[in-house]
C-alpha cells in the first residue's frame, strides 16, 4: 500500500467514524446506550493519544491514565475549591498535564522496553496516590462531584450533548492522529519506533521527538479525562488507577498499534464488552482480564491486521 | 580540494582492549577513500565514532574545519554527515519510500504544531521530500521497490536502500560500511558507477573487503591492522606495500592482480 | 534510636517479602526473558486461600500447604496456556499478556473470597519481643526466618542439584540448554511454579502482620520490580538486597517523612534507580553493537 492510498484509505476511515456517530443515536433506545457510546468515544480519544506514542513512537507507557486523571481532577478540583470557572479548569488541566508530561518524561524517556512500561506504571501509581491521598482537595478515594460545564446559563449534562461532544472531539483527534502520520513528525516517531539509532544518524532529535510525542498523548488523555469528568458529574481515583492505565495499553495494541483506528476498536471493546457480558460490575475484573489476554495470545498483531488479512483472502 | 573530514588522533577502549588506536586521516571534497583492514581491525569502531555512536578516548574530528568532535549522531547527521551500517539499521516496518524519506530529515522544516494541522507548509514539504526520496531511489536501482515493505526485502536490496537513505540526505560527508556486501557483480558495478557519479559534492569515506571495487574506485586506501593504521597511500601503493601484502592482501592479492588487468 | 530500630525491624520485615517477590522475577525473568507482572497475585493468592481454606474448617497447616499448591497451579497454568502460546511475540504483547493475567486473576479471587482485609493468627502469638528498645513481633522472626531459609533453599537448588543447573544453564543460553537435551518446557515451567511458591509462602507467613486482600498483588509487583531491578534484573542476590533496602528506605520515609506516601516511595525509588543505575548495583553494562 503506498503512502497516497494510506491516508485515501485513512480519510475514508474518518468519514465512516462521522457517519456512524452520526446515525448510532438513531438506533439507541436508551440514555443508557447514549451514555455508553459516549463513554468510548472519550475513551477511544485518549486512546487515539496513546497509539501516537505507542503505535507511531513505539513508547509503551502505563502512564496514561496519570494524564486522564490529572485532566478529569482538574476540571473538578479547580471550580470546586478555588472558584476557577469550568472552561479555564479545563484549560488549566491540559495545561498541567503537558507541564508534567515535559518534566516526568524528559528523564523517563530515556527507558525501554519493560523498564519504561514499570517506571511509567509508576508514576501512573503516584497520581492515583496523590489523588486518593489529597482528601481536602479530591474526596479521596469515595471521589467527589464535578460542576458541570455552562455556556451562558445552559447546563451542558444531558447524555445526547455529551454524546456529540465527544463524538466531535474524537473525530478532531483521529483526524489529527491521521495526517501526524504523513507529516515530518510522524516519518520521525516512525523512524524511533522501527530503529532510534538509524532515526539519529538521519538527523532525528530522537530525545526530542519522544518527549513530543509523550506530551501530545498527555494532552489526549487530559481532554478525554475532563469530559469524563464533566459527563459525569462525577469522578474517583480509580480514574488514574492501575486498571485503567493497563485498560489503555490493551486498547491500543488489542485493535492493533498501526493505526488510530485499531486504538478505536480497542477502546470500542474494551469499553462495552465488559459491560455486556458482566451485568455485574464483579465479573468485569474477570472479563476484561480474559480479553487482553485471549487478544494478544491469538490475535497479536491486533484485530485491525487480521481483519484485514481476513478481506485480503477473501478477495482472491 | 578542501578537506570536508579531518579525523585525528582517534582511540578507543573497550574494557582494556584497545579497538582503536591513534588514527588519523583526511577525507577530501569529492574524493573516494576506502578503508580495508583484516576482521576485526577496527573500521566500524572507526566510523562508530566518527558518526558520534561512540565516545573516543582520544582524537578530534573536524567538518569544514569546525570542530565536531562528542557531538551525538543526530547533530552531525544535521550537520551533513550521513552513514550506512554493517549490519543493517533499516526500518523494516516501512515501505522502501518512506525509509528512505526519513533520509530528508535534516532538511525538513515544518514545526510540529504545522505537522498536527496539516497545514498547506507540511503537503508542500511532505512533497519535496517525496521527490528527493524517489530521485535517491532511482539512482541506486530501487525505484520500483518504492511501495514494498522493507521488512521483506533481501539483504542485498537492503544495503542499496540504507545508501539510497544516506544520498537523499544530501549530506557533506558519506560513510559507507561495506556497502558492497551481499550484492552480484551486477549490483556492485550498480553501486560503484553511482558513488563515482557522488564523489563530486560528496567526501565518502568506504569500508569495504571487495578488493576489485576499492582499488578501482578509490583515490585514497587506508589500511587498519588491530586499531592502528598500517599504511595508507594511493591504490597502486597500497597495492605493492610489502607490510600490507603480508598482514592482509595475502590471499587477496591475486584479486588485486586481476583487479589491475 | 529505638524508634529508628523500630523501623528496621519493621522495613526488614515488609522488605523480606519484597525480596521474594524480586526473586520471583529474576527466576522467571531469567529463564525465559519474560517480566511477569502477575507476579504479586501469587502472593496474594498464598494470603487469601489460606484464610479462607482456615474459615472453611481446615487447620492452618493444611491450609497453608493447599494455598501454596493452589498458587503453584495457576503459576504453571498461567506459563503453559498463556506465555508458552505467546512466546515468540514482542516484549510489549508479553508485558501485556502477564498484565492480563494479572487483572483476571485479581477478578477471579475477588469472586472466590470476597474484597474485604482478612488476617490469619500469628504462628506463635502476638506478644512482642523486646529487642534493644524497640519491639518486634514474633510474626516478623517467622517472615525473616523463613525469608532465609528459603533464599538457602532456593541457593542449594540452583547450585547443586542437576534441575537447578539445568535451570541456570537454560537462563544463560536457551538453545545451548535444548541442544543438551535440556527440557525448556519442563524448566520453564518449574520456574513460574517455583516462583508461584515461593511468593505463595511470604504471602502466608506476612498476613498476620500486614493483612491480606485480593486488590494488593499490583503493588507488591511493583514494589518486587523495582527491588529486582534495584540489583540488576536477571540477578538473585541483587534481588534479596534490593528488596530489604526498599522495605528499609519505605519504613524509615514512613517513620520520619509521610506515613501517606509511604507507598510513593517505592515508585519515586524505582525512577530514580532507573535512571541514574539501569543496571543495578550488581548488573553489567552492555554496549550495543552496531
Amino acid at each position: 500500500m503506498n503512502g497516497k492510498s494510506e491516508l485515501y484509505v485513512s480519510s475514508r476511515a474518518i468519514g465512516l467514524l462521522a457517519l456512524l456517530i452520526i446515525i448510532l443515536p438513531i438506533f439507541a433506545n436508551s440514555n443508557y446506550v447514549i451514555r455508553i457510546a459516549a463513554l468510548v468515544w472519550i475513551m477511544g480519544l485518549a486512546a487515539v493519544g496513546l497509539h501516537i506514542l505507542m503505535g507511531l513512537a513505539g513508547q509503551i507507557s502505563l502512564g496514561h491514565a496519570g494524564f486522564f486523571g490529572i485532566g478529569a481532577y482538574a476540571s473538578a478540583v479547580l471550580p470546586a475549591r478555588y472558584g476557577v470557572p469550568v472552561p479555564l479548569a479545563i484549560f488549566a488541566g491540559i495545561a498541567a498535564s503537558s507541564l508534567v508530561a515535559y518534566l516526568v518524561g524528559k528523564p523517563i524517556l530515556r527507558l525501554k522496553g519493560h523498564y519504561l512500561a514499570i517506571a511509567t506504571l509508576g508514576f501512573s501509581l503516584l497520581v492515583g496516590l496523590a489523588i486518593t491521598s489529597e482528601v481536602s482537595l479530591t474526596g479521596g478515594p469515595d471521589g467527589m462531584d464535578v460542576e458541570r460545564l455552562s455556556l451562558g446559563g445552559f447546563v451542558i449534562e444531558a447524555p445526547m450533548i455529551w454524546y456529540w461532544i465527544s463524538g466531535i472531539l474524537l473525530i478532531g483527534g483521529t483526524a489529527i492522529a491521521v495526517v501526524l502520520r504523513d507529516s515530518p513528525t510522524g516519518r520521525a516517531l516512525r523512524a524511533i519506533l522501527d530503529s532510534e539509532i538509524a532515526a539519529a544518524s538521519m538527523g532525528v532529535d530522537v530525545a526530542r521527538r519522544k518527549l513530543q510525542a509523550f506530551v501530545i498523548a498527555s494532552v489526549y488523555a487530559a481532554v478525554a479525562g475532563s469530559a469524563l469528568a464533566l459527563m459525569n458529574g462525577f469522578i474517583t481515583p480509580d480514574v488514574a488507577g492501575f486498571m485503567v492505565s493497563v485498560e489503555f495499553v490493551a486498547m491500543v495494541v488489542i485493535g492493533g498499534t498501526a493505526t488510530p483506528f485499531g486504538a478505536l476498536i480497542g477502546a470500542a471493546l474494551l469499553t462495552t464488552l465488559p459491560q455486556l457480558l458482566a451485568s455485574f460490575s464483579d465479573y468485569q475484573d474477570i472479563v476484561v482480564g480474559l480479553i487482553i489476554m485471549l487478544s494478544m495470545i491469538f490475535l497479536r498483531q491486533g484485530i485491525v491486521p487480521a481483519l484485514g488479512q481476513l478481506f485480503r483472502r477473501k478477495s482472491r | 580540494m578542501s578537506t570536508v573530514l579531518e579525523v585525528r588522533n582517534l582511540s578507543i577502549t573497550f574494557g582494556g582492549v584497545v579497538a582503536v588506536d591513534d588514527v588519523s586521516f583526511d577525507a577530501p571534497r569529492g574524493e573516494i577513500l576506502s578503508i580495508i583492514g583484516p576482521n576485526g581491525a577496527g573500521k566500524t569502531t572507526l566510523f562508530n565514532m566518527v558518526s558520534g555512536l561512540y565516545k573516543p578516548r582520544t582524537g578530534t574530528v573536524l567538518m569544514d574545519g569546525e570542530n565536531v568532535s562528542g557531538l551525538s549522531p543526530f547533530k552531525l547527521a544535521r550537520k551533513g554527515l550521513s552513514r550506512t551500517f554493517q549490519n543493517l539499521q533499516v526500518f523494516p516496518q516501512q515501505t522502501v519510500l518512506d525509509n528512505v524519506m526519513v533520509g530528508r530529515a535534516r532538511w525538513e522544516t515544518t514545526s510540529l504544531v504545522q505537522d498536527l494541522l496539516h497545514l498547506p507548509a507540511v503537503a508542500r514539504q511532505n512533497q519535496a521530500s517525496r521527490a528527493h526520496a524517489l530521485s535517491a531511489l532511482e539512482r541506486t536501482g530501487l525505484a520500483s521497490h518504492a511501495h514494498t515493505i522493507a521488512g521483506g526485502l533481501s539483504y542485498g536490496v537492503l544495503k542499496r536502500l540504507e545508501i539510497a537513505r544516506a544520498i537523499a540526505s544530501e549530506p557533506r560527508v558519506l560513510l559507507l560500511d561495506e556497502p558492497a556486501a551481499g550484492c552480484n557483480a551486477v549490483e556492485t558495478e550498480e553501486i560503484e558507477t553511482m558513488l563515482r557519479g557522488l564523489a563530486g559534492d560528496v567526501s565518502i569515506v568506504l569500508i569495504e573487503h571487495d578488493m576489485k571495487m576499492v582499488m578501482r574506485l578509490s583515490h585514497q586506501v587506508l589500511v587498519l591492522n588491530q586499531g592502528r593504521i598500517l599504511a595508507r597511500g594511493k591504490p597502486d601503493e597500497i597495492r605493492s606495500n610489502p607490510e600490507v601484502i603480508a598482514a592482509y592482501l595475502g590471499t587477496h592479492a591475486k584479486e588485486v592482480e586481476d583487479a589491475s588487468n | 534510636m529505638s524508634q529508628l530500630l523500630q523501623f528496621v525491624f519493621s522495613g526488614l520485615t515488609v522488605g523480606a517479602v519484597y525480596s521474594i517477590v524480586a526473586i520471583g522475577f529474576t527466576l522467571i525473568y531469567a529463564a525465559s526473558d519474560v517480566v511477569n507482572f502477575a507476579q504479586g497475585e501469587f502472593v496474594m493468592l498464598g494470603g487469601m486461600t489460606t484464610v479462607f481454606l482456615v474459615t472453611l474448617g481446615l487447620p492452618v497447616p493444611l491450609a497453608a500447604i493447599s494455598a501454596v499448591g493452589v498458587a503453584v497451579i495457576v503459576g504453571i497454568l498461567l506459563q503453559k496456556l498463556a506465555i508458552e502460546r505467546a512466546r515468540d511475540a514482542s516484549p510489549v504483547t508479553l508485558i501485556i499478556i502477564t498484565l492480563g493475567a494479572s487483572i483476571f486473576i485479581r477478578g477471579v479471587a475477588s469472586l472466590c473470597f470476597d474484597k474485604q482485609f482478612h488476617k490469619l493468627a500469628s504462628f506463635s502469638g502476638d506478644a512482642p519481643i523486646v529487642i534493644g528498645g524497640a519491639t518486634i513481633l514474633p510474626q516478623s522472626l517467622w517472615m525473616l526466618g523463613s525469608a532465609v531459609l528459603m533464599f538457602l533453599a532456593l541457593w542449594l537448588f540452583l547450585e547443586k542439584t542437576l534441575t537447578g543447573k539445568a535451570l541456570r544453564a537454560s537462563a544463560a543460553n536457551r538453545l545451548s540448554a535444548r541442544l543438551v537435551g535440556i527440557n525448556i518446557s519442563y524448566v520453564l515451567a518449574l520456574s513460574f511454579g517455583l516462583s508461584a511458591a515461593l511468593g505463595a509462602l511470604a504471602g502466608i507467613l506476612v498476613t498476620p502482620v500486614t493483612l491480606t486482600r485480593y486488590d494488593i498483588g499490583a503493588l507488591l509487583a511493583l514494589k518486587g520490580f523495582s527491588a529486582a531491578i534495584f540489583g540488576g534484573l536477571g540477578n538473585p542476590v541483587g534481588a534479596v538486597v534490593g528488596g530489604l533496602l526498599l522495605g528499609l528506605l519505605e519504613s524509615v520515609a514512613a517513620g520520619y517523612l509521610t506515613s501517606v506516601y509511604k507507598d510513593g516511595v517505592a515508585f519515586i525509588a524505582l525512577i530514580l534507580i532507573l535512571l541514574v543505575m539501569p543496571n543495578g548495583l550488581f548488573g553489567s553494562k552492555l554496549v550495543e553493537r552496531v
